[in-house]
């Protein structure tokens, strides 16, 4: 078995006609409630990368060619109900996945999703879905190699997005029928909301960022941790190349010796791990 | 499915089943005919109907943009959003519900297109589950017959033709239909399908469904007397 990447991983089913074993790229993810300053730091991450090299992709949720259109109108008419809207997400992010991400993973770009299966989950299990439900449906999404989770509580949230640009109707769960009030069930809607992030953080592996930093300070952390994983991948990838050099430069030696682990493999995981520990214990909010 | 404290009797969901050209839809037509004649109130719905996700299915339809995994999602949504408005408020209402396929054909069709078989069952978990399912069982050459006979198109994806079996329209109709079959069959014992033989005459296929539909009624005879 080749020591590279062997090729991305499906959450469930995944795509039975897909092969998925030769994509090259990375998917990076990032996630957190409204307001929360996500397409900020997509919008200087995405700038950072560039400056180093890479390709970049970028795929914003319900922004499908099949689907954006449908999801709009939907939601202005307000007919939706939990199972409909948790449909239309799946819908959208099958069509995006299958038409935008897994190609430019395949061509190695770095993917950077806006939001990702996690906001669809979040979003029905709040509404009184299944949770084993909304996570089989969307079966057929790759694992990312890195979430990066934009956390804050709901207190700091809601001022800001008041300040900033009011509150609509589906941030503010009106569908949910919380209460008349806009305002108290805009609040309650993301402190649920807030809460299903928090539970997936430990269910999904997110690498959490306190959302309360400055721009610069969650960018600077950001980009250490996305420096950390594009770096293994490299290591792979080259350690992946030699496996398949090795016999061509070396064909009298063991088989063995070509199947042993590479030393540097392990190192890169272990510092990894370390560097997501401190991270983690410093985010001061209450479950 | 919870009872609303003054329905005196519960709704009845009637599905029928089969691929193009088995006949089904002619036997639903006569079935909704006779139980209107025995003053039942009846609603009918197709697959594929509602008005939620109608445009960017005709749209992605013409411009070949699906996969498997959309085609199915897509349909799924369609049938959620058809299942919320058009069927459980009728059942609720004590009323019978005809459907022109159900969820059998998203699985058959899904997983004749290459989806995962369980994760198609899993998708649709929020269904309701019939009283009763008809599967209108025809040889695929009966049925390639009837269609050819009597449309002058075979649609695209009716066909199969996103899947590329064949650049010709009939023969991929074939294959495809073919493959659904074999789902239809595989899943006969699975849901419990009332298999009816589609290649017998019409009016014989009729009195069979009928009988077996009476059936499902019997029950609503105690429950109606014991509330007067």
């Amino acid at each position: 078995m080749s020591p590279g990447k062997e090729g991305a991983k499906f959450f469930g089913h995944g795509l039975p006609y897909t092969d998925v074993r030769d994509l090259k790229g990375t998917l990076i993810t990032i996630e957190g409630t409204d307001g929360v300053g996500r397409s900020t730091q997509v919008r200087l991450l995405k700038e950072w990368l560039e400056v180093q090299g890479y390709g970049v992709i970028e795929t914003g949720w319900t922004r499908s060619e099949l689907m954006s259109d449908t999801i709009g109108t939907a939601k202005a008419g307000h007919s939706l109900n939990q199972l409909t809207l948790s449909l239309l997400y799946a819908t959208d992010f099958a069509d995006r996945l299958e038409k935008i991400i897994v190609p430019a993973l395949r061509s190695g770009f770095v993917v950077l999703a806006d939001r990702y299966v996690f906001t669809a989950f979040a979003r029905s299990v709040v509404r009184g879905a299944d949770p084993r439900w909304i996570r089989s449906v969307f079966g057929f999404a790759l694992v990312p190699d890195l979430t990066l989770y934009l956390k804050i509580d709901a207190d700091t949230l809601v001022p800001r997005i008041l300040r900033t640009r009011g509150i609509d109707y589906w941030e503010a769960g009106m569908d949910m029928h919380l209460g008349t009030d806009l305002f108290e069930s805009f609040r309650k809607y993301q402190w649920r909301l807030i809460r299903e992030y928090n539970k997936m953080s430990r269910e999904f592996g997110f690498v959490t960022f306190d959302a309360t930093l400055t721009v610069e300070e969650i960018h600077a952390r950001i980009r250490r941790r996305v420096q950390t994983i594009l770096d293994e991948r490299r290591v792979l990838a080259l350690a992946g190349s030699l496996d398949r050099l090795r016999p061509l430069l070396f064909e009298a030696e063991e088989d063995a010796a070509a199947e042993g682990p590479t030393p540097q493999v392990t190192d890169e995981e272990e510092s990894t791990d370390l560097a997501r520990e401190p991270l983690a214990a410093r985010a001061p909010f209450k479950e | 499915m919870s009872r609303g404290r003054r329905s005196l009797r519960r709704g009845r969901l009637i599905v029928v089943e089969g691929i193009d050209g088995s006949g089904k839809s002619t036997q639903i037509q006569l079935l909704k005919k006779w139980l209107e004649a025995r003053g039942h109130q009846v609603v009918f719905t197709e697959w594929n109907s509602s008005d939620l996700v109608r445009q960017a299915t005709k749209r992605a339809k013409k411009k070949n943009l699906l996969t498997p995994t959309t085609f199915s999602l897509l349909h799924a949504t369609d049938f959620a959003d058809r299942l919320t408005y058009r069927i459980i408020p009728y059942l609720r209402a004590g009323m019978t519900v005809l459907a022109d396929r159900y969820i059998y054909t998203a699985f058959a069709r899904d997983v004749a297109r290459g989806v995962d078989p369980l994760w198609a069952r899993d998708l649709y978990a929020f269904a309701t589950k019939p009283d009763v399912a008809f599967y209108f069982r025809v040889p695929i050459d009966v049925a390639v017959n009837r269609i050819v006979g009597s449309r002058t198109k075979i649609k695209f994806y009716e066909a199969g033709m996103d899947l590329g079996l064949n650049p010709n329209a009939v023969e991929s109709f074939r294959l495809f239909q073919g493959r659904v079959l074999e789902e239809y069959d595989r899943m006969t014992e699975e849901f419990g399908f009332r298999v009816i033989d589609g290649t017998r005459p019409i009016d014989s296929q009729q009195q069979q469904v009928r009988s077996i539909v009476a059936r499902i009624y019997s029950s609503d005879a105690g429950a109606l007397e014991a509330a007067s």
